[in-house]
């Protein structure tokens, strides 16, 4: 389980895990949590350009349909197959085993911080 | 990640009464004490999850699961002339059921179109309970008052007063029959006379039991496909009902919410207003021709439109399922093929991942002939898959 203090965080419910010039991202326990069962997550294929703000996969519970957004500029070099095959891991381990993309980005926007999240999230 | 409430089902159903009011069940320190997520339906701050919507769903399926319809409506009438006030107010033929009997109708406007859909319970030879979904009792309490005002009967709104438990699964006539407290009003009041009663309780039938001596109406009926059983009880006695058949029952009762109700009534072909029912909807478009009774006696109203019937080609309600894992939802255009050149031809209803069939199952509104050709696609946010009609329901429980 990654420590999710150490994470970055978007307004749009995603958080960040910066590693060199490459960023892990998923969805938050809230986001997560507000979806309900996912039950099918797409995602883009390694290789794929994605530019910051703009719609990359979609996350579907049984009660509605969630969209994901790149958080950064650059090409995703992983889609967790995992979440693809096993959608629930979003739900039970949203920071961990339920991870989205891998994606290159060698600058980053500016991100929110684990507090700042929190606070956005009423928490 | 962005949420899209526009999708979101059955809280999509828009609010008509006072929206700044904002109301809560009887149960709602019960529902806050197991953790419950709560969603706005109606105007009332309701379950939505307890903790996951797929558990709640199997629960139903293969044990039993717990529902509080509180936000439901309840509208009484008592009178010498209930019965014939209800088959002018109503598409059905009331005055045709026996005491303990429950029938599924609809209240018509003048043109034809559904104010809403209803059961009727008759609990006397002058009285009946009319439940009307939370979103409409007011308009429906309201219509029936003054569609009965030339009949010798009294029309009361007793939504505040009677809060509704559902116990609905295999296992719910097991749990009911163990739980301690029940009994049958009247002389002798015994849980012997109660489980007699249970026993010989058929489908869409009632009849009034005590809870710890307090009345509680008991009937075998439901929204999710299931056998099952729902309670109207005061809303001060609510919270000791819910909490006995949650102990007796065990690990044989789980709590669920409305995404869950929402799922199982899809499966089970059942229409939810907003959705598949709606003013602008003749009966026979949603496939409920068989709830007007064109045979009964007198005016009713709607009966003229009902009997002229929808225009020539209008849309029908249809079952469709997909493969795959991406559901066609509510809003979602259904078109007569996948090329540049396909029309639309309906529009979606109602949809979800079956979580019993583990494939995509929908409500839509179609042309007729667009069904019988066949090769219908639906847009799923820009990808057209395809779709297949089937009859409903999708789901029949195992017999």
């Amino acid at each position: 389980m990654t420590d999710n203090t150490e994470l970055q965080y978007t307004a749009e419910h995603e958080w960040v895990l910066v590693d060199g010039d490459t960023v892990t991202i998923g969805i938050t326990d809230y986001a997560a949590d507000k979806l309900g069962d996912i039950v099918f997550v797409e995602l883009p294929a390694a290789g794929t350009a994605v530019s910051e703000g703009t719609v990359v996969g979609e996350i579907e519970s049984t009660k509605s349909v969630g969209e994901l957004f790149a958080p950064v500029n650059g090409e995703v070099v992983e889609a967790n197959q995992a979440v693809v095959d096993s959608p629930e891991l979003v739900n039970s381990d949203p920071f961990g085993e339920g991870w989205l993309l891998k994606i290159t980005a060698p600058e980053l926007p500016k991100l929110l911080s684990h507090a700042e999240y929190r606070a956005l999230v009423g928490e | 990640m962005t949420h899209d409430p526009g999708t979101t089902s059955p809280a999509a159903v828009p609010d008509e009464g006072d929206a700044a009011r904002e109301r809560r069940s009887p149960l709602d320190a019960v529902h806050r004490a197991a953790g419950a997520s709560f969603t706005d339906f109606a105007g009332w701050q309701m379950p939505v999850r307890y903790s996951s919507d797929l558990a709640e769903h199997h629960a139903v399926r293969t044990t039993s699961g717990l529902f509080d319809l509180s936000h439901m409506g309840e509208i009484v009438l008592i009178g010498a002339d209930s019965a014939a006030a209800l088959d002018f107010a109503l598409a059905g033929k009331l005055s045709a059921i026996e005491i303990g009997q429950a029938k599924y109708s609809l209240l018509l406007a003048e043109d034809g179109g559904i104010i809403d859909d209803l059961v009727v319970y008759r609990t006397g030879e002058d009285r009946f309970m009319v439940v009307a979904n939370a979103s409409n009792a007011a308009v429906v309490a309201e219509e029936l008052r003054t569609r009965a005002a030339g009949f010798d009967t009294i029309v009361e709104d007793e939504s505040e007063d009677i809060a509704l438990i559902a116990l609905q699964g295999p296992d719910a006539r097991a749990v009911l029959l163990e739980t301690p407290g029940f009994g049958v009003e009247g002389p002798g009041n015994d849980e012997e006379d109660f489980d007699a009663r249970i026993a010989a309780l058929k489908y869409y039938r009632a009849f009034p039991a005590t809870f710890e001596g307090r009345p509680v109406l008991v009937a075998r009926t439901g929204y999710t496909g299931e056998d099952g059983f729902e309670l109207y009880v005061a809303p001060e006695r609510a919270p000791g009902l819910w909490a006995a058949l949650v102990e007796t029952g065990g690990p044989r009762v789980t709590l669920c919410g409305l995404a869950s109700r929402d799922t199982l009534r899809l499966e089970a072909g059942m229409p939810l207003y907003g959705h598949e029912l709606g003013r602008d909807i003749l009966p026979v478009q949603a496939g409920l021709g068989r709830v007007v009774a064109h045979g009964k006696e007198g005016d009713f109203i709607g009966r003229d439109a009902t009997a002229a019937g929808p225009a020539e080609g209008a849309r029908v309600l249809v079952g469709l399922t997909a493969e795959g894992r991406r559901a066609p939802r509510a809003g979602y255009e259904v078109y007569d093929g996948d090329g540049a050149d396909a029309a639309p031809v309906g529009v979606i209803t109602s949809g979800a991942l079956s979580p019993t069939l583990g494939h995509p199952v929908a409500m839509a509104f179609v042309a007729p002939a667009a069904v019988e050709a066949g090769g219908l696609h639906v847009d799923v946010r820009g990808t057209r898959i395809p779709a297949s009609v089937v009859p409903l329901p999708f789901y029949k429980r195992p017999s």
